[in-house]
This record gives structure tokens, C-alpha cells and sequence, in this order.
């Protein structure tokens, strides 16, 4: 049976895992330092992270250098699945960080500026290497409304149209993450992660909002998604990448334990 | 040596990360006449079958390939590198001929029952040829790592050496004589794929020297 992923999500900043509160607050300052990435990266493998996400949160050229050489350097000791995001603009981009060791690249905001770039990028990698992340914020009581830079800017687009749209241009899976949840450690939004899930025959995985065990098994359960991606509760120590999947087993939701 | 043959494959680097860390003397080859001094070939392979087949033709790799399996070195595909060795798929508009060393056809996942098409995560191996080398010390219901929409249907089912569920029940691992081939990804399975590939750098290196 397939298994439901967990997926810890890494915030790079200046070659160190970073973590801010709330949505766009790095340029502040608002920054927690949690570590080393190569060190944290080799942390979570050794507990069993199925997957592991990389944010480039700099996204300067100076910053994706530096992201290469992480992503290098955890490709030579992690055996599993790596995901880039942050700044990826090109299919040059996107070469880039396949070549470094990446696995699949992660666009947000230059896939909502050129929706082409999404169906370049899979018809040049194929589409299980491109990942569209949406950030989407509550608007009215039904609709979701996608944001663009770091969640700052309004589109205009509706979310789960947006996912369509991402899926039909060759997206291979979407991040889905919640503005409103993010940070607030309250849970993820349950109602637009299972909207999405629903419409795209491709996997969905839901990011923003995880406190406890509960909130991953319920957007698991109720809001249907493939995978759950978490930051801070693994970060700051609050749990383990196994206390998570024993939680997750425990509640019958299939997951890999070591 | 083991050859890792380099036709552009996606996941090329990986597989040569993860065949080094567990001890492998790999060198990457993009030519048949490197094929000669092998001890062994490891076939990658990540996206469409056609890009596959087309580039080893490009390469004059295809014959190659056919020829270093006929002289009975072991080989050893990986997702697309396994589907190569059938002899089509239903790939959409796919034309070009599979290296036909193993007789059935390659086939896309149903969906049906609401199932994500590519089937993308950790899924369980159910092993049904237990004394086939890849699986020394590897447990039934071992979880690997995949990626992919289609998967091939072996002609002959007793090729099959594990089978995975989704949705169907499907050919994941397939061994005959000294060919060995994954539907999944042993470079990104963690300590169980690690074990396979060094599974196979053992058995190439304790097999008669050619």
C-alpha cells in the first residue's frame, strides 16, 4: 500500500535553516536560526523523512549558489527524494538544481508569471520533477484566493482553478500551503486542502499550520492529502520525524516506519 | 567496473552517488566500445520510455546494451532502464521499439478508485522470489521509493521477482538469469535501496569474471 509522506520542510537563509512566524517577515528580520542545513537534512534522514523540501528564502544569486552546494552536499549523503524551491525563474533554473541532486524543483510565483514555464520545465524533466506550490488565502467563506510573492501579492486567481490549470500545463504534484494556517500552529486548512486534492488526479501535499500529531493525521484523513509537510514542530525539536509516522500508524494511516 | 550508462537520464547522477556509496567501482559510458571492459551495466532511467530508447539508438547503445546482455553479464535497469528492456509501450504516441530482452508490453496505471496517477512515494515490495540476489537481507513488505504512471506486464510471470499493489498488482522487480531490473528508485529507497544496489556490486563481484 502506498504510504502517506512526511515531509520536513527547510527555509534556507544565508546557508542556514531559518524559520519566521508568520508569512513574509524575512525581509524584517523575523528570523529564527534553527541550524545547519547538511546537519538537519542528515538529522531527518537518519528519522526517516520520506522526502525533504528545500526553500531557498534569499532567492538572490548570491543565495542560489550557496543552495547548489547544500543541495550537493545532501544529495551525496540522503538517499531520498529532494525537492528545491525558491527563486527558480528558468528550465536553466530548474537544470541547475537537478544537476546539484535535486529530484524535483518547486515553482510558486514565476509559475503564476509564465504558466508556460511549468509545461517547459515537464516537458523537459517529465512532469514527476515539477512541483507547483500554491500559496492560498481565504477570501470568502468559499473561496480561496492565490498569492503570489511570498504570499504578499493578490492575483486574483481562484485556487483550485489555479491547481487545474497547473496539473493540465504538466504539474506532477502541488504543494498546497495555507496562508492564514501558516505559522499560527492551529492546524492546516482542512477545507481547501481536500477542494484541491478532489479536482487533480495528481498527489497534493498540504503545508501551513501543523502544532500537533492531530492536525497532520487530520488533513491526512479529512482533507485527503497525499503527503504533509511541517517545518517548526520538527525544527525546534518539538517531535521527531518517527513520533509523527507512530502517531500517523497508529490512527491506521499507512505510513513507512523504519 | 561497472558501467552506468549516460544517455541524459534524470536521475543518472543520483544512481552514481548511491552505486560509489556503497562501494562501486562505476564509471559513467556513453559509447558502445566502453562496454567491452565491463563487469557489469546499470541502465537508468527517469521519464518517457521514447526518450529512452531514441537516445540509446542515437548512441548506438541500443545494440550494445542487447549484445553485453546476450554474452550474460549481469544487468541491472532502473525505472524507464527497466521498462526498456520490454518490448513496447503504450506510452502515448510511442514508437520506438524496447530492447525486447524481456517479451511483454509497458502499460499505464487505470486511476480507477481515485488513485493518483504517477503513483509518486513509498510503496511495499512483496517478494516472491526470495533467493534472487537484489534481496539479500531485505524483508517481504519492504517500502521503495517510486515515481511513475506506467509499469511493465511481463509476458512470462515467472521473470517476476516482487510485486508491489496500487490499485493493480504490478511487476515491480523482474529477474532472469543475470538480469535484474526495478521498477522503483534503489537510489532514493534509503538503507533498503542502498542494500539492493550493493546486492548487486556483490553478486557482479563474487560472478565469474569474464
Amino acid at each position: 500500500m502506498l504510504a502517506k509522506r512526511v515531509i520536513p520542510c527547510l527555509d534556507v537563509h544565508d546557508r542556514q535553516v531559518t524559520r519566521g512566524v508568520k508569512f513574509g517577515l524575512a525581509e524584517k528580520g523575523q528570523l529564527r536560526n534553527v541550524g545547519d542545513p547538511v546537519a538537519l537534512a542528515l538529522e531527518y534522514n537518519r528519522q526517516g523523512a520520506d522526502e525533504m523540501v528545500f526553500y531557498d528564502i534569499t532567492a538572490s544569486a548570491h543565495g542560489r549558489g550557496t543552495m547548489v552546494e547544500v543541495i550537493e552536499q545532501v544529495a551525496s549523503q540522503c538517499f531520498m527524494p529532494l525537492t528545491v524551491g525558491g527563486g527558480i525563474r528558468t528550465v536553466e533554473d530548474m537544470n541547475t538544481m537537478l544537476h546539484a541532486g535535486a529530484d524535483k524543483v518547486s515553482i510558486n510565483s514565476s509559475a503564476l508569471a509564465t504558466p508556460e514555464l511549468i509545461h517547459a520545465g515537464a516537458e523537459k524533466f517529465g512532469s514527476q520533477c515539477i512541483v507547483v506550490s500554491i500559496d492560498a488565502k481565504r477570501v470568502a467563506p468559499d473561496r480561496w484566493e492565490v498569492f503570489s510573492h511570498g504570499g504578499r501579492k493578490p492575483t486574483g486567481l481562484e485556487a483550485v482553478a489555479w491547481a487545474e490549470r497547473a496539473v493540465s500545463l504538466g504539474a506532477g504534484e502541488i504543494v498546497l500551503n495555507s496562508i492564514d494556517a501558516d505559522g499560527t500552529k492551529a492546524g492546516y486548512d482542512l477545507e481547501i486542502t481536500r477542494h484541491i486534492s478532489e479536482r487533480v488526479g495528481v498527489p497534493v501535499v498540504a503545508s501551513g499550520g501543523a502544532g500537533k500529531l492531530e492536525h497532520l493525521a487530520e488533513v491526512l484523513e479529512r482533507g485527503k492529502a497525499d503527503a504533509v509537510l511541517a517545518a517548526s514542530i520538527f525544527h525546534f525539536g518539538e517531535f521527531t520525524v518517527g513520533d509523527v509516522k507512530q502517531f500517523l500508524a497508529q490512527r491506521g494511516i499507512p505510513v513507512r516506519l523504519l | 567496473m561497472i558501467a552506468l550508462i549516460d544517455y541524459g537520464a534524470g536521475n543518472l547522477r543520483s544512481v552514481h552517488k548511491a552505486l560509489v556509496h556503497v562501494g562501486a567501482n562505476v564509471q559513467l559510458v556513453t559509447r558502445p566500445a566502453e562496454l567491452s571492459a565491463a563487469a557489469a551495466v546499470v541502465l537508468p532511467g527517469v521519464g518517457a520510455f521514447d526518450d529512452c530508447l531514441n537516445a540509446l539508438q542515437r548512441q548506438e547503445l541500443f545494440s550494445a546494451c542487447r549484445e553485453f546482455i546476450r554474452t550474460g553479464r549481469p544487468f541491472l535497469g532502473i525505472c524507464v532502464g527497466y521498462q526498456a528492456l520490454f518490448e513496447r509501450s503504450e506510452e502515448f504516441n510511442s514508437k520506438a521499439p524496447g530492447l525486447g530482452v524481456f517479451q511483454g508490453r509497458v502499460v499505464r496505471f487505470s486511476g480507477t478508485g481515485g488513485l493518483k496517477v504517477p503513483q509518486i512515494g513509498w510503496n511495499q515490495l512483496e517478494i516472491l522470489q526470495p533467493d534472487c540476489p537484489l534481496f539479500r537481507g531485505i524483508s517481504d513488505g519492504s517500502f521503495v521509493y517510486f515515481v511513475h504512471s506506467y509499469y511493465p506486464l511481463p509476458s512470462d510471470p515467472a521473470i517476476v521477482a516482487a510485486r508491489t499493489d496500487y490499485g493493480e498488482a504490478f511487476a515491480s522487480a523482474a529477474w532472469h538469469g543475470n538480469v535484474f531490473a526495478t521498477q522503483f528508485h534503489p537510489e532514493k529507497s534509503q538503507a533498503v535501496g542502498l542494500r539492493l544496489l550493493r546486492n548487486f556490486v556483490d553478486h557482479v563481484g563474487s560472478g565469474p569474471t569474464d
